[in-house]
C-alpha cells in the first residue's frame, strides 16, 4: 500500500476503477456474510457500474459479480490498486 | 430384494447449476413439496437408470453460500447436512456442485461441506464457461488438493452426466465404504485452533453419534455469532460456557473470532485455486458482460425492464383472460347441466353452486398462476431476475423493501395469489413477510368489475379537455390509491411490526444463461400443482361454506310472498280489469303465463299487449324476485343487516352490506350479488348487463327519497374495496405461505380496519364539503 493512499469508501470510486479492500466496517451482525462472499481485507475488486437509479453498486470480486447498496459500500474502505 | 434407497444430497452455491444437474440426474420427475413446517421447496427424485435392487434418491438442497445460514433456505440446507431434520434420512453421499467459472467463492462452501466428513464428491459444473473465460482447471490437482473425487460437467448440455451416473450407480451397489476422515481447510491462528480443538473434544463426548461432525461444528459454534442464540435447545449450558469463555480469551489475544475462520478458509481456497488453475487468455469481455451493458444501462436497461414488465402484466391481465373466460363458461355450463339433470332441490344447488362453482373458483386462477410462474421461471433461469432486483432495489428500499419485492407486487395487480406465491424468491424472511402483507392492496383484476359497475352507476361521465373523462380518472385514482396504500403500509410495517434495520442487499449477478423450455414448463407446473393442492382445498371449502350461508335458512313462505308482490305489481301496471279482483296471486301469474305463451295466447287489446311486452317474462321475474328475497332472508342477508350499524357511518345500507359479506368469496361476487339483491338477475359481465345493473343502482333511494348511489357513495365504496381484505383465496394462500393463521388474520384485521377508517373519512369529509 502506498502510504499516500488513505483508504476511501468503496462507494466513492467511479465505474471501471480497480481497488483493494483495506477495511470492512460493516456492523457485526451482517459482516460475516459480506466476508463470506469473498470481500476480505486484501481482496482486489473492480467497480463495474452503478444501477440506473444510482443505487446499488455492481462489483467484480474474485471473478464474479456482486451487488451491494451504497449504505454498505460506504463502510468498506479501499485503496486504488 | 431391494434395499432401502441410498440418499444422495446435492448442495452448492446458488446459480451453480445444481438444479440443472438435478434435473438431468432425475429426468424431471422430481417430487416437489415443502419441508415440514416451512415454505422451503423440497425437491426429491429417483436417480434415472438406477438398479432397481439398489434404488437411489437424489435430494436437491436449496442453494446456499455458507453453513452459517442467513435465510430459511440456507438453514434447511445446513440442517439436512448436519442431520438435524428427522424427516430427512442422513446423506449417504454428498455431491457438492461447484461453478468452475467462479471457483473461489464456490470452493469456500465446498470445503465447509467436505469438512463435515460425509462421503463427498465434487461436481465441477460449467467447465465450458470457465474455458470460455480462458480458465483451465487441473482436475486431478483439484481432486488431490480436496481429497475427494472430481467430476467435470456441462450439466446444461448433459456432458459428463452419463459418466457421473455410472459412478453413482456403482456407489449405490456397494455401500459401506462410509468412514471418511474429514479434511480440514483452515489454517487457523494458533490460539483459535487450540480453542476449536478443545470445543471439538467436548462435543465428541457430549454427542457421540455426531462425532464425525464435531470438528466442523466446533468451528461454526466459535465463529458464527447467531448459531448459539438460535439453537439454544440443541446445546447444553456447558457448551455455551466454553464458547463464551473461548471467545473472550480470543478477543484478549487480539484474534477476531468472527472473521478468523473465514479469512483462514479463503486463504487456503485461494492457494488451492492458484495451484490448480491457469488463466490462458486475458479477461476479454464475456457475452454476459456485454448483455449487461445494455440490460442494466441507465436508459435502455430501464426501458427494457419496463417493457418486460408491461408484457408480463398484459400477459396475466389479458392473455390469461381467454382461458379464464373459457373455464368460467365451462363451469357455468356444467353447473347448468347438473342442475337440469337433477332438477331443483338442495342437493342440486349444493352440487352446481357450492361444489362445481367452488372448484371453478379454484381452477379459474390457474391460467394467471401458470403464466406468471412461467414468466418468473424464465426470469430466474436466464439470470434476469437478479438484474430486475438490481434495477428496482433503489425504489423498493425507500419503503424498506427489497428489489425482489417488485415482481410480486406488480403481479398482484393481476391477482394477489400468484403475487404472494412469487414472494418465495425473496430470501429475507422479513422482507418476504412485509411483501405478503401489503401485496393484496394492489388493485387486482377482481376489483375491476366492482369499480366498473360503481363508476357506471355513480360517476357522471364528464369530460375534461374533450379527452380525459371523469370515469377513467376515477379508475386511475383507485389504482394509484392501492399503490400508495401498499407502499405506505410497507413503510409503516418496516418501522413497527418487523422492526430492525433491513438486512443489507447482497445480490449476486450470475452470468446469463439460455433457458430450456422443457425445464421452464416443468417448473411452472410444479408450482401450479402446489397451488391446486394446498390452497385449492381451502378455497373450495370456504366457497361451500359461503354457499351455505347465502342459501340457508330457507323459508317456504318466501316464494309465496314473492308471488304476491309480483302479482300486486302486475295488477298495478296492467290495464284495469285485466285480472278479476277475486283472483289469487298464483291465478294472476298463471293468467299472465297463458297470455305470454304464444301457443295459448289469444289476441289481446293494444294496451294489454303493451303491458305484456314490458313485463320481462313471468318465469324470470318470479325467479329474480324469489332469489332476491331468499338472499335477504339467508344468513348472509342477516349478517348484512347485522353489520348495518357498522357501515351506516360510511353511507352504506344493509343491501350493500350483503354485497360486502358476499365479496369474501371473491370481490367480483359483489356485482353478481348486487344484481340478485336488486332483483336484476342474470348478471353475465356483458356491457348491457353492467349498464342495466348500473341503471338499477342509480334508481335506488333511501326511505327519505334521496338517492343511495351518489358519486360520494360510489367513491366511498370503491375506497373500501381498494383496502379491504375480501378474498378468501388470498387468506388461504397467506396461511400457506406464512405457515400460521396469525398473519392472515392480522392481514384481514388491518386491511379491513384501514378500509373502514378511510371510507369513513372519505364519506364524512365529503359530506362536510357539501356532497350528498
Amino acid at each position: 500500500m502506498n502510504p499516500t493512499d488513505t483508504p476511501a469508501p468503496l462507494s466513492s470510486l467511479n465505474p471501471g476503477a480497480k481497488a483493494i479492500v483495506r477495511e470492512v466496517r460493516i456492523p457485526v451482525q451482517h459482516r460475516a456474510r459480506i466476508l463470506e462472499m469473498g470481500l476480505l481485507v486484501g481482496t482486489p475488486i473492480e467497480i463495474v457500474r452503478f444501477a440506473p437509479l444510482g443505487d446499488p453498486i455492481e462489483l467484480k470480486v474474485r471473478g464474479y459479480h456482486l451487488s451491494l447498496r451504497r449504505h454498505e459500500a460506504d463502510q468498506i474502505l479501499v485503496t486504488p490498486a | 430384494m431391494p434395499t432401502s434407497p441410498i440418499q444422495i444430497v446435492l448442495t452448492g452455491n446458488p446459480n451453480c447449476g445444481k438444479t440443472t444437474l438435478f434435473n438431468v440426474l432425475t429426468g424431471l420427475r422430481a417430487k416437489v413439496g415443502n419441508y415440514a413446517g416451512v415454505t422451503v421447496e423440497r425437491k426429491e427424485g429417483a436417480l434415472l437408470g438406477a438398479d432397481p435392487n439398489h434404488p437411489v434418491t437424489v435430494l436437491d438442497l436449496p442453494g446456499t453460500y455458507s453453513l452459517s445460514p442467513q435465510s430459511l433456505d440456507e438453514q434447511i440446507a445446513r440442517d439436512v447436512l448436519f442431520h438435524r431434520l428427522t424427516e430427512v434420512a442422513p446423506p449417504d453421499l454428498v455431491v457438492v456442485v461447484v461453478d468452475a467459472s467462479n471457483l473461489q467463492r464456490n470452493l469456500y462452501y465446498a470445503t465447509q461441506v467436505i469438512e463435515l466428513g460425509h462421503p463427498t464428491v465434487l461436481a465441477l459444473n460449467m467447465v465450458d464457461v470457465a474455458t470460455e473465460n480462458g480458465l483451465e482447471i487441473d482436475q486431478k490437482g483439484l481432486s488431490a488438493a480436496l481429497g475427494i473425487p472430481v467430476f467435470p460437467f456441462v450439466a446444461s448440455q448433459g456432458e459428463g452426466v452419463e459418466h457421473f451416473r455410472r459412478a453413482l450407480r456403482e456407489f449405490a451397489a456397494r455401500p459401506g465404504t462410509k468412514t471418511v476422515i474429514p479434511r480440514e481447510f483452515n489454517e487457523l491462528p494458533e490460539t483459535f485452533g487450540r480453542e476449536a480443538q478443545a470445543l471439538e473434544r467436548q462435543l465428541e463426548t457430549l454427542f457421540p453419534n455426531r462425532q464425525r461432525l464435531a470438528a466442523a461444528e466446533a468451528l461454526l459454534l466459535l465463529s458464527d455469532d447467531q448459531v448459539l442464540q438460535s439453537h439454544q435447545a440443541l446445546y447444553p449450558a456447558s457448551v455455551v460456557e466454553t464458547v463464551t469463555s473461548a471467545r473472550h480469551r480470543l478477543e484478549q489475544a487480539g484474534v477476531d473470532w468472527r472473521s478468523a475462520a473465514i479469512e483462514a478458509r479463503y486463504a487456503r481456497v485461494f492457494a488451492i485455486t492458484e495451484h490448480v488453475t491457469t488463466q490462458t487468455v486475458s479477461d476479454e469481455e464475456s457475452l454476459s458482460d456485454r448483455l449487461d451493458r445494455i440490460l442494466t444501462h441507465r436508459i435502455w436497461g430501464l426501458a427494457i425492464f419496463v417493457g418486460l414488465m408491461a408484457l408480463m402484466f398484459q400477459g396475466i391481465f389479458t392473455l390469461a383472460a381467454i382461458p379464464m373466460d373459457l373455464i368460467e363458461q365451462g363451469v357455468e355450463g356444467l353447473a347448468a347441466r347438473v342442475g337440469e339433470a337433477l332438477g331443483p332441490g338442495d342437493l342440486q344447488d349444493l352440487l352446481s353452486v357450492g361444489i362445481i362453482q367452488g372448484v371453478g373458483a379454484v381452477v379459474v386462477f390457474l391460467p394467471q398462476i401458470c403464466l406468471l410462474f412461467l414468466f418468473i421461471a424464465l426470469l430466474e433461469d436466464t439470470g434476469y431476475m437478479s438484474r430486475a432486483a438490481f434495477l428496482m432495489d433503489r425504489l423498493m428500499s425507500r419503503v424498506g423493501l427489497h428489489g425482489k419485492s417488485f415482481i410480486p407486487m406488480l403481479s398482484s395487480f393481476a391477482c394477489a395469489i400468484p403475487g404472494i406465491m412469487a414472494t418465495r424468491t425473496i430470501e429475507s424472511r422479513r422482507d418476504r413477510l412485509v411483501t405478503i402483507l401489503v401485496a393484496p392492496l394492489m388493485s387486482c383484476s377482481a376489483r375491476l368489475p366492482v369499480y366498473t359497475v360503481l363508476i357506471a352507476a355513480c360517476i357522471p361521465n364528464t369530460r375534461y379537455l374533450g379527452l380525459i373523462g371523469l370515469p377513467g380518472l376515477t379508475l386511475l385514482a383507485m389504482y394509484l390509491l392501492g399503490i400508495v396504500g401498499a407502499l405506505g403500509m410497507a413503510w409503516l410495517f418496516r418501522r413497527t411490526l418487523v422492526k430492525g434495520e433491513p438486512p443489507p442487499l447482497i445480490l449476486e449477478l450470475p452470468p446469463y444463461k439460455r433457458p430450456v423450455l422443457k425445464v421452464l414448463v416443468h417448473h411452472m407446473w410444479d408450482r401450479s400443482k402446489l397451488f391446486l393442492r394446498r390452497a385449492g382445498t381451502v378455497i373450495l371449502g370456504i366457497n361451500i361454506l359461503l354457499w351455505f350461508l347465502s342459501t340457508y335458512p330457507k323459508d317456504p313462505s318466501i316464494a309465496e310472498k314473492a308471488q304476491e308482490t309480483l302479482a300486486a305489481t302486475a295488477r298495478d301496471k296492467a290495464p284495469t280489469g285485466t285480472f278479476p279482483p277475486e283472483a289469487t296471486a298464483s291465478e294472476v301469474l298463471e293468467q299472465i303465463r297463458t297470455l305470454q305463451d304464444p301457443k295459448t295466447s289469444t289476441a289481446a287489446p293494444g294496451d294489454l299487449t303493451e303491458f305484456l311486452k314490458s313485463w320481462p317474462g313471468i318465469e324470470t321475474a318470479s325467479a329474480q324476485e324469489v332469489s332476491g328475497a331468499e338472499l335477504r332472508h339467508s344468513f348472509a342477508g342477516r349478517v348484512g343487516r347485522a353489520i348495518e350499524p357498522l357501515i351506516r357511518p360510511l353511507g352504506f345500507d344493509w343491501k350493500i352490506g350483503i354485497g360486502l359479506v358476499a365479496s369474501f368469496a371473491a370481490r367480483e361476487v359483489f356485482v353478481s350479488t348486487m344484481s340478485v339483491v336488486y332483483n336484476v338477475g342474470g348478471y353475465d359481465e356483458s356491457e348491457e348487463s353492467t349498464a342495466s345493473l348500473a341503471e338499477t343502482l342509480r334508481q335506488q333511494t333511501r326511505p327519505d327519497g334521496s338517492q343511495i348511489y351518489t358519486p360520494l357513495t360510489g367513491i366511498t365504496l370503491m375506497v373500501f374495496y381498494v383496502f379491504a381484505m375480501q378474498c378468501v383465496s388470498t387468506v388461504a394462500i397467506v396461511r400457506r405461505e406464512t405457515n400460521s393463521w396469525r398473519w392472515p388474520l392480522f392481514q384481514i384485521a388491518y386491511m379491513t380496519g384501514l378500509a373502514w377508517t378511510l371510507a369513513l373519512v372519505v364519506f364524512q369529509v365529503g359530506r362536510l364539503l357539501g356532497f350528498e
